[in-house]
């Protein structure tokens, strides 16, 4: 065999070559600590290119010695079974020994591992839910963790021991058992039992979610919020509390959203740059899309739904927390609910997001009254409207319509 | 009976035409099982280091969002402009990378390869009922991979709409360069691809129906042949499916169709498409996508089913409850796809009827973890490398089944949808799962595909490579998705939250590169021992099944005399009563009086006579204890 000539009649070579790696290691590992410093403030720098491609060389040359080492480690390990054998001993390493010692030491430090994760990785999770069902689903959610935390740790404790324990042996026999039907029916119903628990609960919850009964005296707040490339476009419903018509085929330049403003009730609806909602009182938010599938997804919330051209869904959630709130309990004064994208929609799709802000009534409030219509001059010609008398009296026009909200919203705010 | 004389003609026939083999027949347009199924292996091999090349690709950029890496230019040119991978050719990465590893890897590279090797050998047939479809099969495969892989020579690059390529991103140039031509050539290969494996599938049932051995009735046939028979049906079933998709997206691409496109507005630019449904194509891909995930974890539990009896020297446990639990794996895997749907505005009252159906499927799937425990525990383990990858399946079987619950929760789905959670638990269960189940078995029958034996030590440093780095590749990803970090993304620094996973991130690119590395252990292995490894002995691993009766040189038909009779089923390991630890099949009874147990001769009362008069004229050895 070639190798081991090359391995054992050029050892020198392997060794020089070794030590120039790790040489070079050094070498390099100055050189990137001095490109660092110097290009830290200069973003691109050609210096540091040629460190790179360096690197590519390398770390190949690395892997390149790593693999002689193994085979040298190979190598050694025949030699030394080889004498073993012609001196008429036995065999020199136990493999099924060496394996299954390593089983054992991989669920022990797998164990270790999987705390850690739980303890340090699971620490930087979303907080508890700001949502009335979100909180559900979290219950939900650690139910489940601590079922199949329990299962898992516990199949994999019965694996590996077995591993372990069960290594071969020649002095020993396996028990031939090739089934038992009591054990089968329970290891059957046993699980079966479990998910139908899981199932129920599920189901109830997901019923709650999405079949809701509309009460008359908190009625949900309606928002639209349609998905573009990559954008959200949102429309808060206005005086009527009535999100009106949309009908693609009347996009323009001037109506991004193809807003029907036939339909009365979309005239004083209203465009807003963030998503804010009052908290504890229940928004149904409208979903549409422009162009691809896009996911209006709210993690803090618990909330996702695809948005699909086409075709309009709803979800329906309360916010339980403010923003402040959030900050004040997080600890953390930058915090903010995010609103983001998670269905793949194109290479802006890591980047598609809107602010959202949880606020009091009286906040929220005062900040629709400033929002801008939808309607404006433009579209009024387009759609034959009568255009405000003068462009004077447009202010006064939306000073109206702002009125007749806090008229709408504030008599809904004792019933909180 | 007919079907046997049937076989012994054929075999006569091929003995007469032995000699015209030329290398274009025996290499390369061969309607040899074995040989197809090597050819399907290799490619699978390669396809599949394609596919771990290009997921090395978007993690480092996952990584190193920030930093310039020259040689990604030197590689990619335009698409990694300043050594840096552009957004549309990172979606194009995670969408070739998916589509390679699920279709050509792990569906042909692993059914591919598998059900053709040891469909023939396993259940006694001198080759597949059709081997001309066989090679069909095959060859379609190649050219779909060749199309696949050509997408990359495309100036507006590979399909970039995610594996799944749901429309209208798919299905309109204009919302991601990828849906052009590279989409296009995306169709055409699924296409031939589906073609391959329905070849291949119509060829693994009706050779497991009609042309098994004398004495092999189902309930005799080892659990990767009942594996691959559900297997292929399954595939039979949900293909075509697929195809009826592909087709319809090929129409609204190219012929002004709007099965799936409607009330579409880019900028201002309204398309007349009109009344089609972007859904429509969700039902149909998953009706396929569902079954297609058990068509890939099958085989693989089938495989390891095999390989832990064999190593444990013991019987399966439950031979019969894993054969129902495949069994209702099969049939409830048609009706559970719209858990891929729960957050698609599908109709909530169907999210309920999917979660149930979906969350019974965990059922079957426990029993068969359960059953494989059974297995080990107080067994005689030989950890060949087969047997190490078997046991990884096993753990990554439940690791990343017991995910599933959680996703297959539609309430808990809300939130967990299209995250990293989603990411982890594919991946453990049914792409390291499947892919040990696959290594188990190359490991496993090399010697019988080559006859040749691989290097075990370097087997074992493979194993723990990957297995370790599979575990610290995956397990932290699950609580990225468990903090709201979307899949597909392209960079973590626009959100402020996601930052503090930059260095989980640089952790598991680097993990990534150490398991692909490891795959050099493997890769040097397995084409070194081809023509340097050991020569293989006539049974290495001491097992009970048909295909170690074979020679280890191979010949066309498999067996030189009569196809072997069976008479036994194949997990006679460790029988009390035996001098050895196992029982060929193709034993008889009548020469394991020692070890026969009651329940052996299925009620044949005069068997059982038999039987009673020669334990009465033996008494008992000590270790003969009744088991039942």
């Amino acid at each position: 065999m070639s190798l081991i000539k090359v391995i054992g009649n050029k050892k020198t070579v392997v060794l020089t070559a070794l030590s120039t790696a790790f040489a070079s290691a050094s070498v390099f590992a100055q050189e990137a600590a001095v490109s660092a410093t110097t290009t830290a403030n200069t973003p691109e720098a050609k210096v540091d290119m040629d460190a790179v491609y360096k690197s590519v060389i390398f770390y190949s040359l690395i892997f390149l010695s790593f693999c002689l080492f193994v085979a040298i480690v190979g190598r050694a390990i025949k030699v030394y079974e080889l004498t073993r054998e012609v001196q008429g001993k036995p065999a020199a390493i136990n493999w099924n020994k060496v394996n299954a010692s390593l089983f054992a030491l991989f669920l022990l430090i797998g164990l270790y591992g999987v705390y850690w994760e739980y303890t340090v990785h699971g620490s930087m999770l979303l907080p508890d839910a700001s949502s009335e069902h979100g909180r559900k689903i979290d219950e939900m959610f650690n139910l489940t963790l601590i079922i199949t935390t329990i299962v898992f740790i516990a199949t994999h404790i019965a694996l590996f021991a077995f591993a372990y324990f069960y290594k071969h042996s020649a002095k020993r026999k396996a028990y031939f058992y090739p089934h038992n039907n009591t054990i089968e029916k329970i290891w059957t119903i046993a699980p079966a039992l479990v998910l139908t628990v899981l199932v129920l609960m599920g189901f109830l919850t997901w019923r709650s979610i999405f079949y809701k009964t509309e009460d008359p005296n908190n009625k949900a707040l309606q928002v639209e919020v349609i998905s573009e490339q990559f954008a959200w476009q949102i429309r808060y419903p206005g005086a009527d509390g009535i999100v009106g018509d949309r009908n693609y085929k009347l996009t323009t330049g001037a109506n991004v959203l193809g807003i029907d403003f036939k339909d009365k009730r979309s005239r004083d609806d209203q465009m807003a740059d963030e998503l804010w909602l009052p908290v504890n009182k229940p928004v149904k938010v409208i979903l549409g899309s422009k162009d691809v599938i896009h996911s209006f997804y709210l993690p803090h919330f618990r909330v996702q739904l695809n948005t699909v051209p086409g075709m309009r869904t709803y979800f329906e959630f309360t916010p339980t927390a403010t923003t402040q709130q959030m900050r004040e309990k997080l600890n953390d004064p930058s915090f903010e609910y995010v609103l983001l994208c998670s269905k793949i929609c194109g290479q802006g799709h890591y980047n598609m997001q809107k602010r959202v802000r949880v606020v009091t009534e009286e906040e929220y409030a005062e900040w629709i009254k400033q929002q801008p219509q939808w309607l404006n001059d433009d579209l009024r010609k387009a759609f034959n409207l009568p255009v405000s008398a003068t462009p004077a009296a447009a202010p006064a026009a939306a000073a109206d319509t702002t009125a007749q909200d806090s008229m709408k919203v504030n008599p809904q705010a004792p019933t909180i | 009976m007919s079907t046997i004389a049937i076989h012994d003609t054929h075999h006569d026939h091929h003995d007469h035409g032995h000699h015209k083999e030329t290398f274009l027949t025996k290499y390369i347009f061969s309607q040899d099982h074995k040989m197809i199924a090597k050819q399907f292996l290799i490619t699978g091999i390669i396809m599949a280091v394609i596919a771990m090349g290009l997921s090395i690709l978007f993690r480092i950029q996952l990584a190193w969002p920030d930093k310039s890496f020259p040689f990604l230019e030197t590689f990619l040119g335009k698409w990694a402009e300043g050594g840096r991978i552009k957004p549309d050719f990172y979606l194009a990465l995670v969408t070739i990378h998916g589509t390679i590893m699920v279709f050509f890897v792990l569906t042909a590279g692993l059914s591919g390869t598998f059900s053709n090797l040891l469909i023939p050998l396993q259940v006694g047939a001198r080759d597949m009922a059709s081997p001309f479809l066989n090679m069909l099969s095959y060859w379609f495969f190649f050219m779909a991979c060749v199309i696949m892989m050509g997408s990359f020579f495309v100036q507006t690059g590979p399909a970039s709409a995610g594996w799944t390529v749901y429309p209208p991103l798919s299905a309109l140039p204009k919302a991601v360069t990828g849906s052009g031509f590279g989409m296009t050539l995306w169709l055409i290969s699924m296409v031939l691809f589906v073609a391959s494996s329905l070849m291949g599938g119509i060829n693994y049932v009706s050779t497991i129906l009609n042309m098994r051995t004398k004495g092999m009735d189902l309930w005799k046939m080892p659990l990767p042949i009942w594996a691959f028979f559900l297997t292929a049906i399954l595939g039979i079933l949900s293909f075509p499916v697929l195809v009826a998709g592909v087709v319809l997206l090929v129409f609204d691409r190219s012929f002004g169709t709007s099965f799936y496109l409607s009330d579409i507005v880019f900028g201002t630019q309204i398309l007349p498409n009109e009344g089609g449904s972007p859904i429509l194509w969700q039902h149909l891909f998953w009706f396929l996508g569902h079954p297609e995930v058990y068509i890939v974890i099958m085989p693989a539990l089938g495989i390891s089913s095999e390989v832990i009896s064999v190593n444990a020297r013991k019987p399966i446990f439950g031979y019969h409850a894993m054969v129902y639990s495949l069994i209702g794996i099969t049939v409830l895997s048609f009706i559970v796809w719209g858990h891929h749907m729960f957050v698609t505005g599908m109709n909530p009252l169907l999210g309920g009827v999917f979660m149930i159906t979906t969350l019974i499927i965990a059922v079957p799937s426990a029993v068969k973890t359960f059953n494989y425990l059974a297995t080990l525990w107080r067994g005689n383990i030989r950890f060949t490398p087969a047997m190490l990858f078997a046991i990884g399946l096993v753990s990554f079987f439940i690791s990343g089944g017991l995910t599933g619950i959680f996703l297959g929760n539609a309430s808990l789905d809300i939130n967990l949808h299209d995250t990293y959670f989603v990411v982890a638990h594919f991946h453990l269960v049914m792409g390291s799962a499947a892919i040990f189940g696959m290594l188990a078995g190359v490991y496993h029958w090399y010697p019988k595909m080559f006859g040749r034996m691989m290097n075990a030590k370097l087997g074992y440093l493979h194993f723990w490579l990957t297995f370790i780095s599979a575990y610290l590749v995956f397990f932290p990803l699950h609580f990225l998705g468990l903090d709201g970090v979307p899949r597909r993304y392209y960079v973590f620094t626009e959100f402020e939250f996601m930052r503090k996973w930059l260095t989980v991130n640089t952790f598991v690119t680097w993990a990534a590169i150490l398991g692909a590395l490891a795959q050099v252990a493997f890769l040097w292995n397995f084409f070194y021992s081809i023509f340097k490894g050991k020569r293989a002995p006539q049974n290495p691993w001491e097992a009970n099944t048909l295909e170690w009766t074979t020679p280890v040189e191979h010949l066309h038909g498999n067996w030189p005399g009569e196809i072997p009779t069976v008479y036994r089923w194949p997990y006679d390991y460790s029988k009390p009563g035996h001098d050895e630890d196992f029982i060929p099949q193709t034993i008889p009874f009548s020469q394991t009086m020692s070890s026969n147990l009651p329940h052996d001769f299925e009620g044949n009362e005069e068997a059982e006579r038999i039987q009673r008069e020669w334990d009465a004229q033996n008494p008992p050895a000590e270790q003969r204890t009744p088991q039942h």
